[in-house]
C-alpha cells in the first residue's frame, strides 16, 4: 500500500522518449553478505537534476559510490554517455567528467581551502584554465575566496560543504554526484547550499544526482526522483509528482 | 662549556642522520600504514651501492646521488612488486594489521642474504671524503670535524628539498592528500597508487643518504652484519614516533631531540648506555606523550 504509485510514474524515463545521459539498468550491489542494492534502474537527462531520496539503509551511499567507482557491482549496467561507470577507478572516471562529492564533507581537512581546491584540478593539463574555473568556483562561493589560506578544518559546516562542491567543480565536471550535502547543517545554511546546487545545474549545465535525506528539501529543487527503499527504487518520477504522491508524502515527506 | 659544545655538535650529527630515517619511515607509513622494517636493508643495500659506484668513480657526492637513486628504485620496487600485492590479499581479518608488518620483517632478512651473496659478509669500508679530525679551538679539539659538519649540510638540504616538494609542488600536494585523505584524493582525480609509489621511492631516497652518511660519521667500514644499521632503524623509528610518525616536520625534529639526548646520556651519564639510552628516551616519550611531540592529542585518523 505504502508504494503504490501510479503506473506513469513506474515508467522508466527511458521509455518516454527522452535524450539520455545517466543510465542505470538492474544495478545490484552487494556488501559482503548484504545486498545493498537489488536490481536499481533509472536514467537521468543531461542538464538536470534528479534527488535520490529514502531512509537510512536504502543504499542512496552505495548507488553513488558504485557510480563513481569507489565501490563494484555485482551485476547490471551504469553507463553516462557512452562511459562505462562499472569499469575503472574514480580517478579515470573524474576525467570522463564524473565528480562525486562523498558523504560527511569531502575535504581533506590538513590542506588550506586553496589546495582542496587545486586537489581538483591537478589532474588537469591546462593549468591556465585550472586557474580560470579556480576564479569561477570562487565567484560562485566567495566565502572560500575569503579564506583561501585557511585550513580547511577551521571552516564551518556550510563551508565546508561549499568547499567539498567547489573541490569537484574544479574537475568542471558534467555529471555530479552529491551525497547528503545538507548533513548536520543549519535550515538556513540547507537552503543556501540547495539554491546554489540548483544555480550549478542552471547555469554550468551540470547533470547533478543528489542523494538526500531531506527528501522534502531535495524533491524541492530537482527536476525527478528517484525513491529507493532497502535497495528496490520504489518510485521513480518528476519531482513536482512525486511531492504530491500521497504514498511518498506519507512515507518519506513525512506530512 | 667546551664539553658543552661538543656534546650537541655530536648529537645534531648523529640526530641529523637519524631524521633522515625517520623520515624514510613517516613516508612510508604516510602513504600505506606500514612500518617498514625493511627500511634497515634498503639502506644497507643502497650503502653498498655507493660503495660500489666509488670503486669505478673516485667522488663520494657523485656516489651519494647514484645511491639515493638506486634506494628510491629498490624502494619503489618493493611497493609494487610485494607490498601492493601483499596489502590486497591482507585487508581483512585478525592478520591485516600484522602481516605487513611481519611481512617487511622478512623483506629485511631477504635484502641482507642478498646482500651478503653479492658483496660477501665480511666489512668494507667507504672512505668519508672529508677530515674526521676535529676543528680546534684554542689548544682543544672538538670531536665535531669537516666531515661531520658535511653531514649536517647535507641532511638539511635534503628536507629543504624535501619540503619543497611537499609544499611548493603539485606532486607535492597530491602525496600530501593521498596521505590524509585517499578516497578524497582519489575522487579528486588523483591517482593514489602511483603516489604511494612515488611515496615509497622518496622514503627510500632518503634511507639511502642516512645509510651512506652513518657510515662516514664513523670510521667508513661496513658490513651487513653492522650493527650501525640496525640502530639507524630502531633509532629512525624512535625519531619518528617522537615526532608523531606522521608528521614530516616531527620527523626532524625527533631525530635531532634524539640525536641530542643520547649524546648528552652517553657524555654525562655513561658512555655504556649506548645501545640503552635511545630505548628509554622511547619509552619515556611513550608514557609521557604518546601522540608525539608533533602529534595531535586526538589522533589525525580517530
Amino acid at each position: 500500500m505504502l508504494f503504490v504509485v501510479t503506473q506513469q510514474l513506474l515508467l522508466p524515463i527511458s521509455e518516454r522518449g527522452h535524450k539520455l545521459s545517466l543510465v542505470v539498468n538492474n544495478l545490484v550491489v552487494d556488501h559482503g553478505a548484504i545486498r545493498a542494492l537489488n536490481g536499481v534502474s533509472f536514467s537521468v537527462e543531461t542538464g538536470k537534476l534528479s534527488a535520490v531520496i529514502g531512509a537510512n539503509g536504502a543504499g542512496k551511499s552505495t548507488l553513488l559510490r558504485t557510480l563513481s567507482g569507489l565501490n563494484k557491482a555485482t551485476e547490471g549496467s551504469a553507463t553516462w554517455g557512452d562511459h562505462n561507470l562499472l569499469h575503472g577507478k574514480p580517478e579515470s572516471h573524474v576525467r570522463h567528467g564524473v565528480s562525486h562529492v562523498s558523504e560527511g564533507k569531502s575535504v581533506v581537512a590538513e590542506l588550506t581551502v586553496e589546495e582542496n581546491l587545486e586537489l581538483g584540478a591537478l589532474w588537469r593539463r591546462n593549468k591556465k584554465e585550472s586557474r580560470e574555473t579556480k576564479k569561477e568556483v570562487i565567484e560562485l562561493f566567495p566565502r572560500l575566496g575569503e579564506r583561501l589560506e585557511q585550513r580547511a578544518d577551521t571552516l564551518s559546516g556550510g563551508e565546508r560543504q561549499m568547499l567539498a562542491i567547489g573541490r569537484a567543480l574544479m574537475a568542471r565536471p558534467m555529471l555530479l554526484l552529491l551525497d547528503e550535502p545538507s548533513l548536520g547543517l543549519a535550515p538556513l545554511v540547507i537552503e543556501q547550499i540547495f539554491q546554489t546546487i540548483r544555480g550549478i545545474v542552471d547555469s554550468m549545465k551540470v547533470t547533478v544526482v543528489l542523494v538526500e535525506q531531506n527528501a522534502i528539501g531535495a524533491l524541492k529543487i530537482a527536476d525527478t526522483g528517484v525513491v529507493l527503499n532497502l535497495g528496490h527504487v520504489a518510485a521513480t518520477g518528476s519531482a513536482s509528482d512525486l511531492i504530491a504522491d500521497p504514498a511518498v508524502r506519507a512515507a518519506y515527506l513525512g506530512y | 662549556m667546551f664539553q658543552l659544545i661538543n656534546t650537541i655538535l655530536i648529537g645534531l650529527t648523529s640526530g641529523a642522520i637519524y631524521s633522515l630515517m625517520a623520515l624514510a619511515i613517516v613516508l612510508v607509513w604516510r602513504s600505506t600504514r606500514v612500518i617498514n622494517f625493511a627500511q634497515a636493508g634498503l639502506a644497507l643495500a643502497s650503502t653498498y651501492i655507493g660503495y660500489q659506484v666509488l670503486q669505478v668513480i673516485d667522488n663520494y657526492w657523485l656516489a651519494l646521488v647514484i645511491a639515493m637513486i638506486a634506494g628510491a628504485s629498490l624502494s619503489a620496487f618493493i611497493e609494487l612488486a610485494f607490498m601492493r600485492i601483499l596489502l590486497k590479499h591482507t585487508n581483512s581479518g585478525p592478520i591485516a594489521s600484522v602481516a605487513p608488518i611481519i611481512a617487511t620483517l622478512g623483506l629485511l632478512g631477504i635484502v641482507k642474504a642478498l646482500i651478503t651473496m653479492i658483496w660477501g659478509g665480511q666489512d668494507v669500508i667507504v672512505k668519508p671524503p672529508l677530515s674526521n679530525t676535529g676543528f680546534s679551538i684554542g689548544t682543544q679539539t672538538l670531536v665535531f670535524s669537516p666531515m661531520k659538519l658535511a653531514i649536517i649540510i647535507s641532511v638539511a638540504l635534503l628536507v629543504i628539498s624535501f619540503s619543497l616538494i611537499f609544499q611548493k609542488t603539485n606532486i607535492g600536494l597530491a602525496l600530501r592528500a593521498s596521505a590524509y585523505a585517499p578516497e578524497i584524493a582519489r575522487l579528486a582525480g588523483v591517482k593514489v597508487d602511483f603516489v604511494r609509489t612515488l611515496g615509497w621511492a622518496l622514503s627510500g631516497a632518503s634511507g639511502a643518504v642516512a645509510g651512506l652518511l652513518l657510515t662516514s660519521n664513523g670510521n667508513g667500514s661496513f658490513s651487513p652484519e653492522s650493527i650501525e644499521f640496525s640502530l639507524l632503524l630502531i633509532s629512525g623509528f624512535i625519531a619518528a614516533v617522537i615526532g608523531g610518525l606522521d608528521s614530516l616536520v616531527g620527523a626532524v625534529i625527533g631525530g635531532l631531540v634524539l640525536g641530542l639526548a643520547t649524546a648528552f646520556v652517553l657524555m654525562y651519564v655513561s658512555g655504556s648506555l649506548f645501545f640503552v639510552a635511545p630505548f628509554v628516551i622511547l619509552l619515556l616519550v611513550l608514557f609521557i606523550r604518546p601522540q608525539g611531540i608533533i602529534g595531535t592529542k586526538a589522533g589525525r585518523r580517530a
